[in-house]
């Protein structure tokens, strides 16, 4: 039975990435994403980290992916690629080299062990992923705080909107303004 | 517990070359992000297998400031996508080229 979810949730999880880098429009992209999540966070469940695999679907499919499609949704149809080919490197040379690299990545992982440690009851529950983050990584915790604080104040400092500068005989400025699409209404 | 760890391993590692891929392909800087979260998803993974793999909890707890990062990331990015696209009117990574000599 898990030999099958697992074959099931890995052929879903294979999809979907392959989803997210050949769909044509981004809306696409991040629903395929979404099933990647989802079908990680049931891996994460075969794993015994039920915790981590309800992190998943709480904050990446919860809110990291309502995210990216509050963004395709403000930046409209115009997020996604026009017709133009010009990728930094020839799309069969990039698969090529992504396929060496996978395989190299196989090679390296091919021989872990096979056998599964017995875990005590509770392995990867609440109880003992919260008692090791606040005792062990009591100090990287107090850290993780100050670093989606500091996430915060960026986005909202990115997110204002420049005040409008005052109509100036500075040319350099205004053609910036016209190029950029701030100018003052 | 019958499926062997390479399993789980081996689905991360494509999982990770297929965002690798995708970030060297794409031009849309909201495509090549989800590559990105598509690569960090991919390490999790590796991570939650091998905390199974050591029965340590360890790897589960970097997995929780990942996810983290992760998110913080993504904040930061997106603001700078559309801040990019309110004076560019494009998110096409090969047009924003300010810097190239």
């Amino acid at each position: 039975m898990p030999a099958a979810l697992f074959g099931l949730v890995a052929c879903l999880a294979l999809a979907g990435g392959v989803g997210v880098i050949v769909s044509r429009r981004p809306v696409h992209s991040a629903l395929a994403l979404l099933i990647v999540l989802g079908s990680l966070a049931v891996d994460y469940l075969l794993l015994d980290a039920q915790f981590v695999a309800v992190l998943q679907v709480i904050i990446y499919a919860g809110a990291i992916v309502v995210l990216f499609v509050f963004v395709i949704m403000l930046l409209g149809a115009r997020s996604g690629e026009g017709p133009k080919i010009g990728a930094m490197l020839p799309v069969p040379l990039a698969v090529l080299l992504g396929a060496l690299f996978g395989a190299g990545l196989i090679a390296a992982v091919a021989n872990a062990p096979r056998a599964w440690p017995p875990v005590a009851q509770g392995f990867g529950t609440v109880q003992q992923v919260g008692r090791a983050l606040f005792s062990t990584f009591l100090l990287p915790f107090e850290a993780a705080s100050l670093v989606l604080l500091i996430g915060l104040i960026g986005a909202v400092a990115l997110g204002k909107r420049l005040p409008p500068i005052p109509p100036g005989p500075s040319p350099a400025v205004s053609r910036e303004q016209v190029a950029s699409g701030r100018a003052p209404r | 517990m019958t499926v062997p760890a390479a399993y789980h391993l081996g689905l991360s590692a494509v999982l990770f070359s297929l965002g690798m891929v995708g970030v060297l392909v794409r031009r849309s800087a909201l495509v090549v992000f989800m590559s990105i979260e598509l690569m960090l998803n991919a390490v999790n993974l590796t991570l939650v297998t091998f905390s199974r793999v050591h029965a340590a909890v360890d790897g589960q707890v970097l997995v929780f400031f990942i996810l983290v990062v992760a998110a913080t990331e993504v904040v930061i990015g997106l603001a700078i996508i559309v801040d990019i696209f309110r004076s560019r009117d494009t998110v096409d990574v090969d047009d924003v080229d300010l810097l190239r000599g």
